[in-house]
């Protein structure tokens, strides 16, 4: 049998997002939410501005009417190196793995909201609502069922659902992951680049998120790094997230003259 | 100053005992009142707890709110009391005698409700055990890197060094009280006193313990709120991270909670005919001393908005704008100047002021209004982000629950006060009888002034 060695150790996931391929579609929203059993955002949960969205798609405006555009940036968990949430989390419920992951430990966490507060890119979502009751009280607050029937069939069983008084955020597909890993394992082999796909990474259909090992010198990922367009959210807060951004390109971009 | 009554030990006996040994015609009612209130914050917390966070006004991205704010503020009230009962003790102040264990207590009353917050306003509270270092078997260890680690460690080392203070200045009245009562409240004041006879070895050993607590709680008390203050400091927040918070927090607390005190002393005065014992000249001196504290206070609240200026740091000044120029907080901005600095410091410079003990119910009253305001100032729009990742931009906005628990905290505090002045008496007996052997009139020209001998 092989040994477990290529897996755990060497690798760094990171995600690149192309801004400039971006057309804001958000099938990479609903992706998430499908694949994360996240709670259905139902008018209620909207109207009160609770909505999951692990992946959102913020929408900027540019220019006046009639030159208005629209810029669109997918944010997501950028997985820092250097993040802000681990050390202030009491229990260690949040904290670095060795495969560059910012993992969350559902179990462990207490809901003190301290690591929510200090996440600079806003990427973590509070379990606000007892999941589904029929508590009489309940109505007086919020209709909202969180996962109502029928979509409790849907459900993804790699998946854990996730209870009251937690914190929870975008894991990179981390069951995804451990699925392709282990193939990999079984058969033998290193895993692939372009294998593992995060299920925003697998709905895009414009590919403009590039999912990928940030060791692995060949990967699309490595590649797109070293990009003249590359930056990264918040880059002075000095966090260094694993989610690198590609500029949109400019067709009206001319360069100064003269110098 | 200090011209009092000079009073018999009987006399002081039973003046200072009655309200434990009777029972007052207004101590049901307040009780009553007392638990209404509180039950009312029962209520919510049971709601809220049920039901999940979702019925506060908490919405990502201001994931801290009225809990927070409140936690902080009664941490605050607690920090006179220790503070006033120590140095006074340390000094030997004669006045401090009638004033020391009202405030005491109001220490641990305070910062057991305090305590009580950070608790209720975790997603799963029945989880708070977590934080402390206990699972050894399975190396389940917190993070000692998390403020929310040194933030109880702080809170229990100081309720613990208040509740043993309180409990050291307690004993000789409780052997005077075993000696006075019958039945099983006999029983519970004989076991509580530990065998106090009054020997002076006894009182001795008490005097030397009453030093070395005073002593040992002092760095205690100003650890706690820079602590408290870390949990914002050391964040990423902007406005939150100023290396400014730890004294800040420190002098704020002192403001408010030396105003507690003030507030206090009036309605014992009134509540329990206190009269000779708590006199203007008690809060001549608590006026002066919070004419130096509301400065000091107001030079570092200005220094937190110069820093912020002076740093030039965008985001830091997008919230600091929204602090002074928006609605609301600019407003609270205004009434956190004028309640907590300008009208009280302007009105404790007239001596006819400090010494109307009306007045000085009002002023402090409106102090502790004012630094309540302020903590929501420092707290609410820091998180609500207004500079970076704009499409998450919020606003917050208090649930009728969480108002609940805010209101309800009142009730908890007073609860306990009444408690406690049914028990045991607001007032030292034995410093009073200590106070009158140490006395001498020593005439001075025309006029009787009171001294202190001691040998």
């Amino acid at each position: 049998m092989a040994e477990p060695t290529t897996a755990v150790k060497e690798r760094k996931w990171g995600m690149v997002v192309d801004i400039d391929r971006c057309s804001g579609c958000q099938a990479c929203v609903v992706a998430c939410q499908s694949e994360n059993n996240q709670i259905i955002s139902t008018e209620d949960i909207v109207q009160q501005k609770r909505p999951h969205v692990w992946m959102r798609v913020e929408r900027y405006w540019e220019g006046d009417f009639p030159n208005q555009k629209a810029k669109f940036m997918p944010v997501m968990c950028q997985h820092c190196e250097n993040a802000p949430c681990e050390p202030v989390c009491p229990v260690y419920a949040t904290y670095h793995n060795a495969e560059g992951l910012n993992v969350q430990v559902y179990n462990r966490c207490v809901g003190t909201r301290y690591c929510a507060n200090n996440c600079p890119y806003h990427a973590r979502f509070f379990n606000q609502w007892e999941r589904n009751t029929d508590s009489p009280w309940r109505e007086a607050f919020s209709s909202a069922q969180m996962i109502a029937e029928p979509m409790n069939d849907y459900l993804n069983p790699d998946v854990t659902v996730r209870t009251k008084g937690i914190m929870e955020k975008c894991t990179f597909c981390i069951q995804r992951i451990r699925r392709v890993t282990r193939t990999a394992k079984d058969q033998d082999r290193d895993v692939k680049d372009g294998e593992v796909q995060p299920a925003c990474v697998q709905s895009c259909p414009t590919s403009a998120l590039i999912f990928g090992d940030m060791r692995d010198p060949s990967s699309k990922v490595t590649a797109k790094l070293k990009d003249a367009r590359a930056f990264h959210l918040l880059e002075d807060l000095g966090t260094k997230p694993s989610v690198t951004y590609l500029k949109k390109i400019d067709p009206n971009y001319k360069p100064a003259k003269g110098h | 100053m200090q011209e009092r009554k000079v009073l018999t030990e009987l006399q002081i006996n039973d003046r200072l005992l009655w309200p434990v040994l009777e029972t007052a015609s207004w101590w049901w009612p307040a009780v009553t009142v007392a638990a209404l209130v509180l039950g009312c914050g029962v209520t919510a917390v049971t709601i809220m707890v049920t039901l999940g966070e979702g019925t506060t006004g908490l919405n990502r991205p201001i994931f801290w709110g009225f809990m927070i704010v409140n936690f902080v503020f009664w941490v605050g009230i607690s920090h006179a009391g220790v503070m006033i009962s120590s140095i006074l003790r340390l000094c030997q102040a004669e006045w401090r005698r009638p004033v020391t264990r009202a405030a005491e207590v109001l220490t641990v009353c305070s910062l057991a409700t305090a305590a009580l917050f950070p608790l209720i306003h975790m997603g799963r509270v029945w989880r708070f055990y977590w934080v402390f270092p206990y699972d050894f078997d399975r190396m389940l260890w917190p993070d000692v890197r998390s403020p929310l680690i040194w933030d109880p460690s702080a809170i229990f080392t100081y309720l613990t060094g208040a509740t043993m203070f309180v409990f050291m200045a307690l004993l000789p009245d409780l052997g005077i009280l075993r000696d006075r009562t019958t039945g099983w409240r006999r029983t519970f004041y004989a076991f509580a006193s530990l065998g106090w006879r009054g020997n002076p070895r006894q009182f001795k050993l008490q005097f030397i313990l009453g030093i070395l607590l005073s002593g040992l709680i002092l760095p205690v008390f100003v650890s706690v709120h820079s602590i408290v203050s870390w949990d914002f400091a050391v964040s990423l927040v902007p406005a939150w991270h100023a290396t400014v918070f730890a004294p800040y927090f420190v002098i704020g607390a002192v403001h408010s909670g030396v105003s507690g005190v003030v507030t206090m002393m009036v309605v014992l005065r009134a509540a329990f005919k206190w009269q000779d014992y708590i006199t203007p000249d008690h809060f001549d001196a608590l006026g002066r001393l919070l004419v130096a504290v509301a400065t000091a206070w107001l030079y570092f609240f200005m220094l937190d908005l110069l820093f912020a200026i002076y740093g030039g740091e965008t985001r830091e000044v997008g919230v600091m704008e929204q602090r002074i120029f928006q609605w609301p907080w600019g407003f609270f901005f205004f009434l956190i100047i004028v309640l907590g600095y300008i009208i009280p410091v302007s009105a404790w410079m007239f001596r006819s002021v400090r010494r109307n003990i009306m007045w000085m119910f009002a002023i402090s009253i409106m102090v502790n209004v004012s630094m309540w305001l302020e903590r929501l100032w420092l707290i609410i729009p820091g998180l609500q982000n207004k500079e970076r990742l704009t499409f998450d931009w919020a606003v917050f906005q208090p649930s009728l629950i969480e108002i609940m628990l805010v209101f309800s905290s009142f009730g908890l505090v007073c609860l306990g006060l009444l408690m406690f002045s049914k028990f045991f008496p607001l007032i030292p007996v034995w410093e009073e009888k200590e106070g009158q052997l140490f006395r001498e009139e020593i005439k001075i020209g025309n006029r009787i002034v009171p001294a202190i001998v001691r040998e």
